[in-house]
Order: structure tokens, then C-alpha cells, then sequence
């Protein structure tokens, strides 16, 4: 990139105030996640901090309960489906951005994005009248329809960035050697871009579990996502089940984070 | 991309997306089908019900054509106030996100490879991790019996009310929307060359000076970016207003809301709907001018 010389220059070294003012933010940024951690083992009875001492119970009481487990179900089944149904559609459309030329390119491309500005509180209330009207509301499906079109946009960005930074003549060659348009792209292009697809789903996946609005209005008593259910358990009172389920959601994004972080690396060793 | 931990995924993003290689032949047509899905995809769930709520916020209880619903909305001073807060609050949140977040942002594109990956790391991992779970954090923290109230009542001070109120709301929206501003302001400072700087002092320029007259105007386009993208979230933000602000702090959003799910008032809510959509469409507008599509594409991601 180039820039990396250019960017540690010392000329620009931030003096010694606005490097420890820096630090500061990042604690205010990290100060939220890493004070529920210690707060999920607690063994008081009531939310207090610090823990007097180590327990399990808020845990037995999460992973105990049916409708917590219930919840985490809707959740995982709403998430896996708008994270392939956003996959699919968003790499099929990346194809004819990246690689074809047309006019209305930029409004295309503007339409896909336009999910991205509307504020999710009024796509919820659109899709809740829609869905209301022809008796889908409060279905699973309901949901992770909403989260696709939130997702959406975002992974059309990121899977165009990762097709384009795949030579096309690759694709050519093997075409010119015989390979129809489909088999070249299913043999050559797709392992390529297959670390970008993944990572576009595990974020899909990651966002839609922890979206709240769109399940607000679209989910129902059948489909409560996990994210209503802290929200409707938060709303009554602060009890420290919610840092155990909040300890859970944590680990569940490091541990996408991860994931596609290996992903980058691999794709950078391929 | 998003879940990038060095940041330089932001970067590239924002490259591809604003020039294309020559080398890459146009291939023919033949494959604009492959748009298909994804267009009607957002005709039938998006586009549509956008639609169908544009019109009915002109929609009577009977079902004529009415401006009522904005009349009702213009006429009531309750809802002037929750619309002006909506505006101050947004406008706050940007600019405390901007004082916090360009000092943070310029720590972190000018610092080396190893502090930079660890401190991303602290803006990504809070950034990625779910709204609901950071604000509960924040109630922890900030309640009656939180962890600061405790701190200051072992050092022997009075409680403070630091959540349900204007503090909670606004403390809430600034560490929601920071990354959001400093992630903008970062890959724009990426790309700016420190040898503009150098050159200046070299001739003669100070530190401050050199940093105001050439660093600062060449981060305008991340500032402006940042802003508007914090502006146009924060304006239409639900959550944390519900949760750490006052009931005298809610926001559009809360209005919307309360009227689908408690009034049932379903063509009032539209048309408080469509008034916030034309606020974020305006400032949409204006951030597509003057800062360009290209950003807006690098900085969510």
C-alpha cells in the first residue's frame, strides 16, 4: 500500500498529551465490554461491582433456562438464513459491478446501497405493515428477511473490494483453454474469492444476531430473536443474567473476529 | 471487511471502489442477470414498503387522501421539541465524536504497525460486539449503584445521577458513534502524505501551525465524512436514547415507535417516518456533495 512509510513518519509522531488522550478513549471504547465480563461471575445476588466473589450462577440461570435457549435458537436460525441469503445475492451482484461494464453503473450501485442510509427504525415499520398485511409477521423468516436488506448493501461492498482484487485474466486463461464462462468462474474465481464470501457471511451472521429493531417489530411470542429478549429483560431491570448472556454475545464476536482475520491471512498466504 | 482488526481492509475498500483498473476487460452484458436477484430483492422488501409507507402517512382513517398526519405533526408543540431534540442531539453527538475521535484517529493512522493492530483491535472489538450488550455495560457503569457511584461513595461524595437523563443519552450516543467517526477520519489520514507536513516545517512553519494550515485541511474530507455519517445515525437512533436517556430525551426514532407499537396509530407514525427519512435523505444530499459516495462506502465497513 505504500502508505506504511508515509504513516509512521516521524514528523507526525503525536506528542506525548494526544497519545495519552488516545489511550484514554480506547479505555472508554473498551471500559462497556470488559466490565461485563467480571460481572458474569459474580456471586452476589444482586448486580454489584466489584464481585465479592466467583460463581457459576448467573450462567445456570442463562443456559438453565428454556426461554433463554429458546431465544438463542430463533437467533441462530434468523442469522444463518440472512447470512446466506445475503451471501448469494450479494456475490451474484458483485459479479456484473465488478467485472461488466454497463451504463447506470453508479446507480446501480447506489440502489444496492440505499438500505445503508434509511434508518433501520423506519425499514422495520415498512416491513412490520408489509408483512402484517399478508400475515407474515412474527415469523422467523420475517426477520431475517429485514436483516438482508439491512446486511445487504455492506456486503455487496465487501465482496465487489474482494472481486476486484482478483485478476479477471485468470478467468480468461482458463476460458481460452476451453472452460465455459461458469466453469471458470466456479474453478478459478470462486476458490479465490472464497475467504471474502465467508467472511462477508460471518459478518452477516454476527450483525443479524445482534441486530435488535428489525425482531422488535417483525419477530412475535414465536419468534423471539435473543437480542428482544435482553431488550424486554433490560427494560424491567438490570440483573446480572444479562452480563452472563452479554459474556456469551462477547465471545461469539471474538471469536468471529477471529475467524476472519485467519481468513485474511490465509487468503494472503494463497 | 468490518472485521478487519488493522484497518487496512477500510483503506482498500474505498480504492477499489473509486478507480478501476484498465486491465480488467469488459466483459459483454450477458451477465446483468446476475443483478436480478439482489434488485428485486430490495423492489419487493425495500423499495415497496418504503413506498407503501410514503403513502400512507397521506392516508385518512378511512382511507382518503389527508395531509393530516403532518398537520397534526407541525401543529403540536410536543412534537416540535422531540423534532428539535432530534436535530441538537445529533448535532452534539457529532460534535463531541469529532473533538474525541480526531485526536484518536490521528494516534492511530501515525503510529507503528504494532501499537496501531493493538489499538484498532480496542476500536473494532467494541464496534462489532452488539449495541444492546455495550449499552447494558454502560448501565453498570453509570446507574444509581454503579461501579462509579460505588467509587464515589468510598471516596466519600453524593451519588449522581449520570443515567436516565441528558448525561446518560449523550454519553450513550458519542461512544455508540465514535468508531463510526474515527474509523472515517482514520482511512482518510491514512492517505495523507506526512512529507506535506515536513516540508512545511522545514520551511519554517511550526508544529501547530504546520498541523493546522496543511494536516488538518488535507483530514477535511474524513471530518466532513465523519460527520454527516454520524449526524445521519444518530438522528435515527433507537436504542440508546430508550435505554440510558430521560423520558424527556426521546428522540424521533422513540416517537415512531411508540405510535406502531402502544397508539397503533399506524399513518401517523408513517408520516413522522417519512419527516425523519427526509432529515437523513437531506443530510444524504449534502454528504454525497460534498464528500463524495466513495467515502461513505470505506467508512461502514
Amino acid at each position: 500500500m505504500g502508505s506504511d512509510v508515509m504513516g509512521s513518519d516521524a514528523l507526525l509522531n503525536p506528542g506525548l498529551p494526544v497519545r495519552v488522550f488516545a489511550w484514554i478513549m480506547l479505555a472508554f471504547l473498551m471500559a462497556p465490554v470488559l466490565i461485563i465480563i467480571p460481572v458474569s461471575f459474580s456471586s452476589a445476588q444482586y448486580l454489584s461491582f466489584p464481585p465479592p466473589g466467583f460463581s457459576l450462577q448467573w450462567y445456570e440461570r442463562f443456559l438453565g433456562n428454556k426461554d433463554w435457549l429458546a431465544a438463542i435458537w430463533v437467533s441462530i436460525q434468523v442469522a444463518t438464513l440472512s447470512a446466506v441469503l445475503t451471501v448469494i445475492i450479494a456475490t451474484l451482484a458483485a459479479i456484473p459491478l465488478v467485472r461488466s461494464d454497463f451504463s447506470r453503473k453508479t446507480l446501480i450501485y447506489g440502489l444496492l446501497l440505499a438500505p445503508m442510509i434509511v434508518p433501520v427504525i423506519i425499514t422495520a415499520i415498512a416491513l412490520y405493515f408489509i408483512f402484517a398485511r399478508i400475515g407474515m409477521g412474527g415469523t422467523v423468516i420475517a426477520i431475517a428477511i429485514g436483516h438482508t436488506i439491512v446486511v445487504m448493501p455492506i456486503a455487496v461492498v465487501v465482496l465487489s473490494a474482494t472481486l476486484q482484487g482478483v485478476d479477471s485474466r485468470l478467468e480468461n486463461a482458463a476460458m481460452s483453454l476451453g472452460a465455459s464462462r461458469f466453469q471458470a468462474f466456479r474453478r478459478v474465481t470462486l476458490p479465490l474469492i472464497a475467504p471474502g464470501i465467508i467472511s462477508a457471511g460471518l459478518f452477516a451472521f454476527l450483525t443479524s444476531f445482534d441486530e435488535l429493531v428489525i425482531p422488535l417489530f417483525l419477530g412475535g411470542p414465536n419468534a423471539q430473536t435473543l437480542a428482544v429478549r435482553i431488550w424486554n429483560s433490560v427494560m424491567l431491570e438490570i440483573e446480572p443474567t444479562i452480563a452472563a448472556v452479554s459474556t456469551f454475545l462477547i465471545a461469539l464476536t471474538v471469536l468471529i473476529m477471529v475467524a476472519a482475520n485467519l481468513l485474511k491471512k490465509a487468503r494472503r498466504w494463497a | 471487511m468490518a472485521l478487519d482488526v488493522d484497518g487496512q481492509a477500510t483503506v482498500r475498500v474505498s480504492e477499489a471502489a473509486a478507480e478501476r483498473p484498465p486491465v480488467r476487460k469488459a466483459l459483454p452484458g450477458g451477465q446483468l442477470w446476475l443483478l436480478l436477484p439482489a434488485l428485486a430483492f430490495l423492489a419487493i422488501f425495500f423499495a415497496y414498503p418504503l413506498f407503501d409507507v410514503v403513502l400512507r402517512s397521506f392516508r385518512d382513517g378511512q382511507g382518503g387522501f389527508t395531509v393530516q398526519n403532518y398537520e397534526a405533526f407541525f401543529s403540536r408543540a410536543i412534537y416540535i421539541r422531540v423534532l428539535l431534540l432530534t436535530i441538537e442531539i445529533a448535532f452534539l453527538t457529532t460534535v463531541f465524536s469529532l473533538i474525541v475521535g480526531y485526536p484518536l484517529a490521528y494516534v492511530l493512522a501515525n503510529s507503528g504497525p504494532t501499537v496501531r493492530s493493538f489499538m484498532m483491535l480496542c476500536v473494532m472489538l467494541p464496534f462489532m460486539t452488539s449495541i444492546l450488550v455495550r449499552t447494558y455495560g454502560w448501565m453498570v457503569i453509570l446507574r444509581p449503584n454503579g461501579v462509579i457511584n460505588t467509587v464515589f461513595a468510598g471516596l466519600g461524595l453524593g451519588e449522581i445521577q449520570l443515567i436516565y437523563n441528558r448525561s446518560g443519552l449523550m454519553i450513550g450516543m458519542v461512544y455508540t458513534m465514535l468508531p463510526y467517526m474515527v474509523l472515517t477520519l482514520y482511512s482518510v489520514m491514512r492517505g495523507i502524505d506526512g512529507r506535506f507536513v515536513a516540508v512545511a516545517q522545514s520551511l519554517g512553519a511550526g508544529r501547530w501551525s504546520a498541523f493546522w494550515r496543511i494536516y488538518f485541511p488535507l483530514s477535511m474530507p474524513g471530518v466532513a465524512g465523519g460527520s454527516l455519517l454520524v449526524f445521519i445515525l444518530a438522528a435515527g437512533f433507537y436504542i440508546t436514547p430508550r435505554l440510558m436517556g430521560g423520558d424527556r430525551d426521546q428522540m424521533l426514532a422513540s416517537i415512531i415507535a411508540y405510535q406502531v407499537d402502544v397508539l397503533l396509530n399506524f399513518n401517523f407514525a408513517s408520516a413522522i417516518a417519512v419527516i425523519l427519512l427526509v432529515i437523513t435523505l437531506a443530510c444524504f444530499g449534502l454528504y454525497a456533495r460534498v464528500v463524495g459516495l466513495k467515502q461513505l462506502l470505506s467508512s461502514k465497513v
